[in-house]
C-alpha cells in the first residue's frame, strides 16, 4: 500500500508536466489544426536558453522567466515565419514541416551546446516529505502541481472570460466567419501559438530536473507521453489534456514501478492504441452535430 | 464631401468574372439608410456573389462600392468596423461554443457584455439556449442564433444572407416580422417570394449576373422580364 501511494503521488507529478505539455498541443491544434510535432524541441530550446541565463546570473528564476518569454517569442517566430506559408490544404504538409523544424532545432542546440546531457538543478528540493513510512511529495512535485495549476486556470479564465480568448476560440473554429466578425484571425492564430509554445516551455523547464538533464533529444520521450496524453483526453480538450496527462503519468509510474521501467514506453503506446480504436475523437470529445 | 443623398451603400458598375463565368455583369444598386432592399433572382444569378462583392470575399475587375459617399473598399474583418453585419447561408456557427458566446463574439466594440447577448438573444427568441452548443439545436434555432449574432453588433447595414432557408411558414412569418422592426438598413438575399414581397421596400432581380429589373414589389410582380426568368417564359 505504501508502495501504490508513493507511486501515485509520483504519477500525479509527471502527469501534471505531460499535462502542461499535452494543453500546448491542444492550443495548437485548436488554433491551427496542426499537431505540431516540433513542440518538444521547441520546449528544449526554450529550456537551454533558460538554463544559459540561470547559469551565467546564478538566479533559476530569471532562466525561467527567459525560458516562458522565449517560449511566447519561438512560437510567434515560428508561426509567422514557418507554418503561416505551409499550404494546410492536406495535414501532412504541417506534419513534414514541424518534423523538419525538429531537425533543424535539435542539429542547432547539438552545434552550440553539444550531445550531452547537461545538468539541470530544480529550484526546490526533490526530497520527498514522510509521512510516516510513506514517502509522498517533495517541494518539488508541490511547485510542478502549482506552476501547472496556475496555467490552468489562467489559460481557463483567458479562453472563458475575455474578449481575446473568445476571438482566439473562434478564429480556430471557423476563420472566415471571424473574419466577418471583426476577429483579427492571423493575430490570433500567433498568439495561440506564442501561448501554446510558452506552456510547453513551460513544460520543459518542470521536467527537465526529474530527468538526465539537459540534451537537445530530452523531450522527444516526452512529446510521445504528452501527444498520448492530448489524444486520451481529446485533441480539441484542454481538460481532456489535463485528464489525460494524469491518467498517462500515473499509467507510466504504475508500471514502472510494478513491471519495471522498460515496459513504460510500451505501455504508452498500448493506450494509445486503445483509445485510437475505442474512442478516436478522445474521451472528453464533444458529441456530433445533428443534422436536422 | 458626401451629401444626405449619398448616405448608405452604393454599388457602381460592379462586375465579377470568375474564369469565363460573368458572376455579375455591371450592376448597380443603392441602399438607403433605414430601407429593406431585396436581391432575387433563380439559382446561380449572382446574390450570393454580389454579398461577396459587399464583404470582401469577391473582388470586382470593374465599378466602384460607396459608403456614405465614400469609396469604399471592403475587407472582411473590417465589416463590423463600418457597421455592417452579415448572416451567412450555411449559418457558420462555432459548434464548439456556446450560443451565447457566439453572440458574443459578435459585439463590435470594447468588452463583449453579456447584458447586450441576452438581449439580442431575447430579441431572436432563443436566449433560454444560451448554454446551449449550436450544434445540438434544431436548424431553426441555429438560424435564429445566426440573427442574433448578426444583431448585437447593432449593425446600421445588415446583410442577410437567405434567411428563410430551411424555416417553416411560422418560422417565416417570425422572420418576416423581426425584419418589419429592425430599426436597421438591410439587404436581403431570399429566394422565399413571400418573404421579399411582404418585407423590402425596394427589390434588385439579378438573371445570370445581369439586373433585370429594380423596383417596389409590385412593380416587380408585375415585370414580365421577371417572370421569364423565373418561369422560363412570359407570363
Amino acid at each position: 500500500m505504501d508502495r501504490f501511494l508513493y507511486l501515485t503521488f509520483d504519477g500525479l507529478s509527471r502527469g501534471a508536466v505531460y499535462a502542461a505539455f499535452a494543453l500546448a498541443l491542444v492550443l495548437i491544434w485548436r488554433a491551427a489544426r496542426i499537431v505540431n510535432f516540433a513542440q518538444g524541441a521547441m520546449a528544449v530550446a526554450t529550456a537551454y536558453a533558460g538554463y544559459s541565463v540561470t547559469n551565467a546570473t546564478g538566479s533559476y528564476w530569471l532562466g525561467f522567466i527567459v525560458a516562458i518569454v522565449g517560449g511566447l517569442v519561438l512560437g510567434a517566430l515560428v508561426e509567422r515565419v514557418v507554418m503561416r506559408f505551409v499550404d494546410h490544404s492536406s495535414p501532412l504538409n504541417g506534419v513534414v514541416v514541424a518534423l523538419g523544424l525538429v531537425l533543424i532545432i535539435q542539429g542547432v542546440l547539438g552545434m552550440i551546446y553539444g550531445n550531452e546531457f547537461r545538468p539541470a538543478e530544480a529550484p526546490f528540493s526533490r526530497d520527498a516529505f514522510q509521512l510516516g513510512d510513506v514517502a509522498l511529495l517533495s517541494r518539488y512535485d508541490l511547485f510542478v502541481f502549482a506552476a501547472v495549476g496556475t496555467v490552468v486556470v489562467l489559460l481557463t479564465l483567458l479562453f472563458t472570460r475575455t474578449s481575446t480568448g473568445l476571438r482566439m476560440r473562434a478564429a480556430a473554429f471557423a476563420p472566415d466567419v471571424s473574419r466577418l466578425l471583426g476577429v483579427p484571425v492571423s493575430g490570433m492564430l500567433t498568439l495561440g501559438w506564442a501561448l501554446a509554445a510558452a506552456v510547453g516551455s513551460l513544460a520543459g523547464m518542470l521536467v527537465v530536473p526529474t530527468e538526465l538533464g539537459l540534451h537537445p533529444n530530452a523531450m522527444d520521450l516526452l512529446f510521445i507521453s504528452a501527444f498520448t496524453a492530448a489524444v486520451v483526453g481529446g485533441l480539441d480538450s484542454p481538460v481532456g489534456a489535463v485528464v489525460g496527462g494524469l491518467i498517462v503519468g500515473l499509467l507510466l509510474t504504475y508500471v514502472s514501478g510494478y513491471l519495471g521501467a522498460t515496459v513504460a514506453p510500451m505501455a504508452v503506446l498500448i493506450l494509445l492504441v486503445v483509445v485510437l480504436l475505442g474512442r478516436p475523437d478522445g474521451l472528453f470529445s464533444r458529441a456530433k452535430a445533428r443534422t436536422a | 464631401m458626401s451629401t444626405r443623398t449619398d448616405q448608405g451603400l452604393s454599388l457602381h458598375h460592379i462586375t465579377v468574372r470568375f474564369g469565363g463565368l460573368l458572376a455579375l455583369d455591371d450592376v448597380s444598386l443603392r441602399v438607403s439608410p433605414g430601407r429593406v432592399v431585396g436581391v432575387i433572382g433563380p439559382n446561380g444569378a449572382g446574390k450570393t456573389t454580389l454579398f461577396n462583392v459587399i464583404c470582401g470575399f469577391a473582388a470586382p475587375q470593374s465599378g466602384e462600392i460607396t459608403l456614405d459617399g465614400k469609396p469604399f473598399k471592403p475587407r472582411p474583418h473590417h465589416l463590423n468596423r463600418h457597421g455592417i453585419a452579415r448572416t451567412l447561408q450555411g449559418v457558420g456557427q462555432f459548434n464548439g461554443m456556446t450560443v451565447l458566446e457566439n453572440v458574443l463574439t459578435g459585439i463590435r466594440t470594447g468588452k463583449p457584455t453579456e447584458k447586450a447577448a441576452y438581449e439580442a438573444l431575447e430579441r431572436t427568441g432563443v436566449a433560454d439556449q444560451a448554454a446551449a452548443y449550436p450544434a445540438m439545436l434544431p436548424y431553426a434555432k441555429r438560424k435564429r442564433v445566426e440573427l442574433a449574432r448578426a444583431l448585437v453588433a447593432r449593425p446600421r447595414i445588415l446583410l442577410l444572407d437567405e434567411p428563410a432557408g430551411g424555416l417553416d411558414a411560422e418560422e417565416i412569418d417570425w422572420l418576416a416580422e423581426l425584419i418589419r422592426n429592425l430599426d436597421t438598413t438591410v439587404l436581403l438575399v431570399e429566394h422565399h417570394m413571400d418573404l421579399v414581397m411582404s418585407v423590402c421596400d425596394e427589390i434588385l432581380v439579378l438573371d445570370f449576373g445581369k439586373p433585370i429589373a429594380l423596383g417596389s414589389p409590385d412593380e416587380i410582380r408585375g415585370n414580365e422580364k421577371v417572370a421569364e426568368a423565373y418561369l422560363g417564359t412570359a407570363a
